[in-house]
């Protein structure tokens, strides 16, 4: 039994939605997958060790399963749902269509955790050489092991020579 | 996880307010992801949970003309680690808070949280073992025969050898940092190095903080030596992971010889070891390898390993004499 029961407005993907009723307790991923419906949003540990729960929060990537659905109202959430512009499967995110490309997952489950947190490297700039990519990725565990090509789909959409040396003279942040 | 009601105040007062009361029920939230696990665990069983998120704390990092430091207590890790003033007049800083945890954790920690996160030791993590005097007082510590490869060599007592694990403290204890509070009795001002709390024969009191109490800002003082400082962290991956041994060093030298040296150690205690007996061994000698070396040597000075942590002496020397290298530029 709850000890409370709240009423919230989470900011999903460009819309709203009010939680009645809202259990103190629930995670935001918790809120994003039972009560929207948005199961894009995967739950790996729990506990903040694998990252398949990652989403952006105003822009910056965080782990749903570490945060209370109540503290994060008014913040404006972007899911894997909400990546891609209108048109959704027909125009994918470039991050969406260099991991189809690179072949960089194999079950999958990691993978939405994996893109929006790419998402969210891309936008801080770290991505000068896939080294840099590595680390600042290592939030996300892929159990199958297809980081080699994660990695390079990651550069291929943040123009990261995957050989040292190798970049060209006008590009920067995307 | 238990049921539990859920504040979320404005202002300090009314948080502390809530902490003091003398119900015993509350527990503090800032970013949540070192509590998120205590309750999803079942380790912290709060009646009632206070946000300090919704304005009660600023997450301000200021600059002082002179170069000294000032972060508001929910500054995040990855603001503070990013911020051109920590960036270049304090690399040691910078360096301790990006080899922290992940990107993600990184933006939704902050700073206060940071410095009270509770040890890593699995046997305090795992309610389902009996013998825990920090989770539960008088059961015994399973750790000391157990598995304590991560555990402490300094500081330890015969109830509790576990270490605290913030990689962020340890540049702060080399500095001198000093955290300000806000509490049922008024504000103080105390350093870091005393914030924590040996374990004695009470490791479940962990802090000097009384009930209620709140950190509401970090201060690191000006440092000519900091702005030539390094944080290396030893860890069993080469990502994500807590430290097994980490040395903030800082060096101020002039003309080859070295007049202050900061040293502090990571994952050695439970709280961050200054190397007190190092620095003595550096102040005023000239920067060469010997003198490095002989300082070094001394990092280990009065450790008590037990045996699936005995390898931590030597790693200690060896990591603080890298360091000293890197800073000092002697490869
Ligand atoms: C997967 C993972 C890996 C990690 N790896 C590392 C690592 O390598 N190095 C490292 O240093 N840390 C690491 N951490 C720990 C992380 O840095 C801490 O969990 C984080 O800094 C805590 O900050 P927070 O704001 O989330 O605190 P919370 O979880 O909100 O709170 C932590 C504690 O502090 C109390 N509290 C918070 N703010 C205040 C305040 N202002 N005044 C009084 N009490 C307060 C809370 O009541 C609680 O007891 C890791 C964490 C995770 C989840
Ligand atoms: S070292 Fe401390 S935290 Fe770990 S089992 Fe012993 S008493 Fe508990
Ligand atoms: S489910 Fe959130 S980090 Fe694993
Ligand atoms: S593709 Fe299976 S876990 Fe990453």
């Amino acid at each position: 039994m709850p000890a409370q029961t709240l009423t919230a407005t989470l900011h999903v993907n460009g819309r709203e939605h009010a939680l009645p009723d809202l259990d103190p307790r629930t995670t935001l991923l918790d809120a994003l997958r039972e009560s929207l419906g948005l199961t894009g949003t995967k739950k790996g540990c729990g506990l903040g060790h694998c990252g398949a729960c990652t989403v952006l929060a105003d822009g910056r990537r965080i782990l749903s399963c570490m945060a209370l659905a109540a503290l994060y109202e008014g913040r404006e959430i972007t899911t894997i749902e909400g990546l891609a512009p209108e048109g959704g499967a027909a125009r994918p995110h470039p991050l969406q269509q260099a991991f189809v490309e690179r072949d960089a997952f194999q079950c999958g489950y990691c993978t939405p955790g994996q893109i929006m947190s790419a998402a969210g490297l891309i936008d801080e700039g770290r991505t000068g050489s896939p080294e840099e990519i590595r680390e600042f990725m290592s939030g996300n565990l892929c159990r199958c092991g297809a980081y080699a090509n994660i990695v390079a789909a990651v550069a291929d959409v943040a123009r990261t020579p995957l050989v040292p040396g190798a970049r060209e003279p006008e590009q920067g942040r995307s | 996880m238990r049921p539990f009601t859920l504040e979320r105040p404005h202002d300090i007062a009314t948080a502390v307010a809530f902490g003091a009361a003398d119900d015993d029920q509350t527990d503090y939230i800032a970013g949540g992801t070192d509590m998120m696990q205590l309750l999803t665990d079942d380790i912290r069983r709060p009646g009632r949970l206070v946000s300090l998120g919704d304005g009660v704390l600023d997450d301000r990092i200021e600059a002082a003309p002179d170069g000294a430091l000032r972060l508001g207590a929910a500054a995040r890790m990855s603001d503070v680690a990013d911020h051109p003033a920590v960036r270049e007049g304090f690399p040691l800083i910078a360096e301790a808070l990006l080899s922290s945890a992940s990107a993600q954790v990184r933006n939704m920690a902050t700073v206060g949280g940071n410095l009270l996160q509770r040890t890593r030791c699995a046997y305090f993590r795992d309610p389902g073992v009996h013998g825990c005097n920090k989770r539960a007082p008088g059961t015994g510590c399973a750790a000391r025969d157990g598995v304590n490869r991560m555990l402490a060599v300094l500081g330890g007592s015969e109830h509790c050898i576990a270490t605290h694990a913030s990689d962020f403290a340890v540049p702060l204890v080399a500095l001198d940092a000093v955290v300000r509070l806000s509490g049922p009795g008024g504000e103080r001002t105390i350093p870091v190095e005393e914030l924590h709390r040996l374990p004695g024969d009470s490791p479940h009191v962990e802090t000097v903080l009384v009930p209620g109490e709140l950190i509401t800002a970090i201060e690191v003082p000006a440092s000519r030596a900091a702005r030539t400082s390094h944080y290396l962290k030893v860890r069993d991956r080469e990502s994500f992971e807590f430290a097994l041994v980490s040395a903030a060093v800082a060096l101020d030298t002039d003309g080859g010889r070295i007049r202050e040296a900061r040293v502090a150690m990571g994952g050695v205690g439970p709280k961050p070891w200054r190397m007190r007996g190092v620095e003595r061994a550096l102040a005023g000698a000239a920067c060469d390898p010997a003198v490095l070396r002989a300082a070094a040597a001394r990092a280990a000075d009065g450790t008590a390993p037990r045996p699936g942590n005995a390898f931590k002496p030597e790693l200690m020397r060896r990591t603080v004499l890298r360091a000293l290298r890197v800073v000092g530029g002697q490869p």
